[in-house]
């Protein structure tokens, strides 16, 4: 431990395996100080920013809000509020293009500025050293902070660490091209950022405070130096250039020479790092209690007249950025967030900025090719090892390609694919312009599906078996309970008391009347086709009749030949059957019947299905007609509601003929409807009538499908 | 002592089974595609191989040589590896299922596995004692494992690469196992047996 | 004569050796004898237990064990392409196409009921063979989405056609860096 400590202060510091030296191109905005933007006409402020959830929604479309009023409300630790940016009203809370590589939209608040920028009531902290541990993270959890390095990880919990922290190390390293917003920020606002420090300090009391800082920053390397000369605290560490210095596990490794073990969080060996902007953003919040509202972005690239770091609220178009920098380009085709090694292309310039967002690059032509344009130009590996060369997690880049294509989903996981931290350097230096990283993720993201799939599939397969043992079980059950009652049955009956006799009796007419129903059923099945009128007879063999009937005539139907013809059929059979209240659920339950058996029937027809669909139709209108007339109307709404069923189900199933067919159903509809629109429940006239919308709706749908084709 | 070393050497890289005197192609091609598959079976041939290969030099020694029936060799050979692979498919089998399904049908085959006959009948004539045919039997079965786990890992790191379509499978591993057999002629001279 | 006793003391030596084995192997199955078939249960682990029939087998398990016997390896629709290759490596076969009789379109589905039209039959609640409805007779019936495989039994039995399969959204969590169908927004 001492000499690690001696070598740090001796500036002898370690270094990663690998690291590329891409051309740094800061000097596009490093010569400018950070600009403060005027407010946009609209804020879109993502619920989620950061790494966990959403928080809790507290204001609704139409509130007027203040700047620096909370917006979500965090119930959770992994969730983390958004703030009012400025003072204005709620206009909208829909789904918008989020900052992600995916181009998908997430739900976000969309704030009108009412342009008085007027603060909520602030309650300036004038020694933070009086409040306690609790009280500081419960500040910086309320002011929405999360890591601005680029991950966005809640800060909160990055300050609640259980463990010793030996190193608390400040990531001032900003090692990807363009980006310069650290290094002015540093510039310009030491003093907060220090008051930041401390207030870590306070919180996690390390026992050496690093701030790692690349050499290409001489100014802030100054400032930074003259603020902490009497902090013997906090050690200045200057490291060479190099991509990608600024990743946590190459800081920590080249500043104490320790390599974070796969799998392993830092804070399990004593460190801690936080990014140089979030310890600026602590300092506002925990002394100011300013919440994070805005941040510097750095606004770079050639096609820009006016490239320059902004401050700039969060929640703004990245396009009014943009064009407050001069953005030539009137065709807005290549913008890219983040940097040119880490960052993503955005499908539109309306992506607003978000706590993580530290850069937006507008490239020429030449300096980035447009993907779109080009294409990737990828072609096959050579196998020539630049690749493992410069990774800084010491993988095997090639070997992760090859099995990535090949799909080899064990052979990545021993290959340590989950460790690559996705810098780029890689694909940076690969002869073939093998895009590494985008198979990666790609591969990476298959293997996470999959584990889910597995998980789930596992899950399936245990109820399914619980289920099948619960069946099995209610088997054994009802047997059991069925063999009880028989042999209880079968003593009473041969107990020779009276009641046994009669129960005796009882069974045998039972039997009887069984008998007598099966050979009536049969007689009227055959005379009733020859004759429409069908007298009032019992309700039970009305049903079954009725079923009968649908039956017959669908499988009549379907053996005929028949071309369909369009006429216009009325409702006439209606008349002919006497209307008695079919309140008996077998009846309905034969309808029922009766309809899904015709409708099996005519799913197996060809073009005569056309007419079939049509009498049975028409048989249904009927049969539903007879039971919404029913005193229950919970019946009607199922009669109906089945017709519906039927009467879609058919509708799909039909043709262009079925176009006058359907047609012509839907008058039969709407005069049943009419009919039935004076009824004497209120239920039931609205059942009726959400059926025949229902019905009229899917035919006109279908109707005009087929006309349009 | 020396004997046994140089036989050992001489089985295992300059007269390798598989890659010179080109027995036992069979496994080589069929289990290599995978390295897991490779080593068990390798484990299971050289298991044979050594009981088989002492086995069959007791039964010519005591059996058939002093009842003048030389002339079964093969059939006895046979019938003695089919019951050493049988034993081995059981032991397989027992002690792990998984190996036993990854090896599947090649298992049994290891009957006719001709390296495994062959050094059978080459212990006869080349008229080693008991100790050499062991030895023998041994070396053949570590030259053959060894062929066979490189091979697997050439095969594997084959499967995900950019080969041309006509050569893709089996075209692209008979050339690689003949680059190697090229290799193994380099060892010629190295021990006069 | 003596060609008559060299065949026979052949023969009599074979017998003898082909008894001593046999004996030895008889007594060796005994011995290591091993129970079950893990082979279906090694399918049974890639198949994606979704119970839905599509293979013609009343289950995972079933289809499993049929494999294992030799069934043809490409019937499971829910599984795709990946099912069929995993299959065919544990297998140490060729995978085959998968059968033309299935729907092409296996995307990720939920069920849902249309609560407005579900009458209470509980039909649906004795087809889900992972018990993923939630109901009761003359009470309304619901999908527990968490629970759903998306196996599609639930549709046909349903008297009144209330149940319908929604493909499962995609949102930056699930999102597959599909970067060939990033959705465009035409701005004015």
């Amino acid at each position: 431990m001492g000499s690690v400590i001696e070598r740090i202060k001796r500036g002898n510091f370690w270094t990663f395996h690998g690291g590329i030296h891409p051309p740094e191109q800061k000097f596009l905005t490093t010569d400018k100080p950070i600009r403060a933007v005027s407010i946009p006409e609209q804020l879109i402020l993502p619920l989620q920013q950061h790494i966990g959830i959403a928080g809790e929604l507290q204001v609704k479309v139409g509130d007027k809000v203040l700047k620096g009023q909370a917006l979500t409300h965090s119930m959770h630790p992994m969730a983390v509020p958004i703030h009012a940016p400025t003072s204005g009203t709620i206009s909208a809370v829909k789904n918008a293009v989020i900052a992600h590589p995916s181009g998908l939209s997430e739900l976000c608040l969309f704030i009108t500025p009412d342009g008085e920028d007027k603060w909520r009531e602030r309650h300036i902290c004038i020694d933070f050293n009086q409040l306690t541990n609790n009280e500081l993270i419960d500040k910086i959890a309320s002011a929405g902070i999360s890591g601005m390095g680029g991950a966005g990880f809640p800060t909160q919990v990055k300050v609640s660490i259980r463990e010793k922290i030996k190193f608390l190390i400040i990531n001032a390293a900003e090692c990807e091209p363009y980006i310069s917003a650290d290094d002015l920020l540093m510039r310009e606002h030491s003093p907060s950022i220090l008051d930041g420090i401390n207030i870590l300090d306070r919180i996690l009391s390390p026992a050496y405070i690093l701030i790692g800082i690349e050499e290409n920053k001489p100014e802030a390397i100054k400032v930074l130096q003259q603020a902490t000369a009497h902090n013997e605290h906090i050690q200045v560490c200057v490291v060479p250039t190099k991509y990608p210095t600024g990743g946590e596990k190459q800081l920590i490794q080249i500043l104490t020479g320790q390599e974070v073990p796969s799998g392993v969080l830092p804070s399990s060996l004593g460190i801690v790092m936080h990014n140089i902007a979030t310890c600026f953003a602590i300092a506002d919040a925990v002394i100011n209690d300013i919440p994070l509202i805005k941040r510097v972005v750095t606004v770079s690239g050639q096609a820009l007249k006016k490239p320059q770091n902004v401050w700039s609220l969060l929640g703004t178009p990245v396009g009014f950025l943009l064009e407050q920098c001069g953005y030539a380009n009137k065709n807005k085709k290549h913008i890219i967030m983040g940097g040119p090694m880490m960052g993503y292309s955005l499908p539109t310039d309306q992506v607003p900025v978000v706590k993580t967002t530290n850069c937006v690059l507008a490239p020429s032509e030449q300096e980035i090719s447009s993907p779109y344009s080009t294409g990737t130009g990828e072609i096959e590996c050579i196998r020539c090892g630049q690749c493992s060369d410069v990774c800084p997690s010491q993988l095997l880049p090639q070997e992760l390609q090859w099995s990535a294509k090949a799909k080899d989903q064990p052979q990545l996981e021993k290959l340590n694919l989950f460790d690559c931290i996705e810098c780029g350097a890689c694909a940076y230096v690969c002869p073939s312009q093998i895009p590494l990283v985008h198979y990666y993720r790609v591969a990476k993201s298959e293997i996470r599906t999959q584990k889910q799939l597995d998980i789930k599939a596992e899950h399936a397969k245990v109820r399914f078996e619980a289920r099948k043992e619960r069946l099995a079980r209610d088997k054994i059950a009802r047997e059991e309970k069925h063999k009880a009652a028989a042999e209880a049955r079968k003593v009473r009956m041969n107990s020779g008391t009276p009641q046994a006799k009669t129960e005796k009796s009882a069974v045998a007419e039972a039997l009887a009347r069984v008998k007598a129903k099966k050979a009536q059923q049969t007689k009227i099945g055959d005379s009733v086709t020859a004759d429409h009128t069908v007298t009032p007879i019992d309700v039970e063999q009305k049903s079954q009749v009725s079923a009968a009937i649908a039956r017959a005539k669908a499988k009549k139907l379907a053996a005929q030949q028949n071309i369909p013809t369009e006429k216009s059929v009325s409702v006439d059979t209606t008349d002919d059957i006497a209307i008695e209240p079919v309140n008996d659920k077998k009846a309905k339950i034969a309808a029922a019947v009766a309809k899904a058996k015709a409708r099996k029937l005519t799913e197996k027809s060809n073009d005569t299905a056309l007419a079939t669909n049509k009498n049975t139709l028409d048989d249904n209108t009927v049969i539903s007609k007879q039971v919404e007339k029913s005193v229950d109307d919970k019946k009607a709404k199922i009669a109906a509601a089945v017709a519906k069923a039927k009467a879609r189900k058919l509708a799909e199933k039909s043709n262009d003929t079925a176009l006058a067919a359907n047609k012509n159903t839907l008058d039969d509809n709407t005069v049943i409807s009419k009919v039935v629109a004076k009824p004497v429940n209120d239920k039931k006239a609205k059942i009726a009538a959400t059926v025949t919308e229902a019905k009229a709706s899917k035919l006109a749908e279908q109707q005009t499908k087929l006309e349009s084709t | 002592m020396t004997d046994y070393l140089l036989l050992l050497v001489s089985t295992v890289l300059v007269n390798n089974f598989v890659l010179v005197k080109f027995l036992g192609l069979c496994p080589f091609m069929g289990v290599s595609s995978r390295t897991e598959t490779a080593i068990g079976m390798s484990f299971a041939t050289t298991f044979v191989m050594t009981i088989a290969s002492l086995l069959s030099y007791i039964v010519n020694t005591y059996i058939l040589a002093p009842l003048g029936l030389e002339y079964l060799t093969t059939m006895m050979f046979i019938l003695v590896i089919a019951v050493v692979v049988q034993f081995t498919e059981m032991v397989v089998h027992k002690t792990s299922a998984n190996l036993y399904r990854l090896l599947g049908i090649f298992l049994p085959l290891i009957t006719t596995n001709c390296a495994v006959l062959g050094v059978a009948l080459l212990n006869i004539y080349e008229q080693h004692n008991f100790l050499e045919s062991i030895v023998y039997g041994f070396g053949a079965a570590v030259g053959f494992s060894l062929v066979l786990i490189m091979f697997s890992a050439m095969r594997e790191k084959l499967a995900n690469a950019d080969i041309p379509k006509p050569f893709k499978g089996s075209a692209i591993a008979m050339i690689t196992a003949g680059l190697m057999s090229l290799a193994f002629m380099g060892f010629t001279g190295l021990v006069k047996l | 004569m003596s060609v008559l006793v060299t065949t026979l003391l052949a023969i009599l030596v074979l017998g003898c050796m082909a008894l001593v084995f046999g004996a030895i192997l008889g007594f060796a199955s005994v011995k290591f004898h091993v129970e079950g078939d893990p082979l279906a249960e090694q399918v049974d682990a890639i198949l994606p237990q979704t119970q839905c029939g599509q293979c013609g087998y009343p289950g995972c398990k079933p289809y499993a064990e049929a494999v294992a016997n030799g069934e043809a390896i490409n019937k499971c629709a829910p599984g795709g392409e990946d099912t069929i290759k995993k299959i065919a490596d544990l297998m140490g076969v060729e995978p085959p196409p998968l059968d033309e009789s299935h729907d092409t379109d296996n995307s990720p589905k939920v069920a849902f009921i249309i609560e407005e039209d579900c009458i209470g039959c509980t039909k649906c609640i004795q087809a889900c063979p992972v018990d993923a409805i939630l109901g009761t007779t003359k009470q309304m019936h619901t999908i527990i989405a968490d629970e759903c495989t998306g196996c599609d039994l639930c549709v046909e039995p349903c008297p009144v056609d209330c149940i319908v399969m929604i493909p499962i959204a995609k949102t930056p969590q699930n999102w597959q860096w599909d970067l060939n169908n990033i959705p465009l927004v035409q701005l004015d």
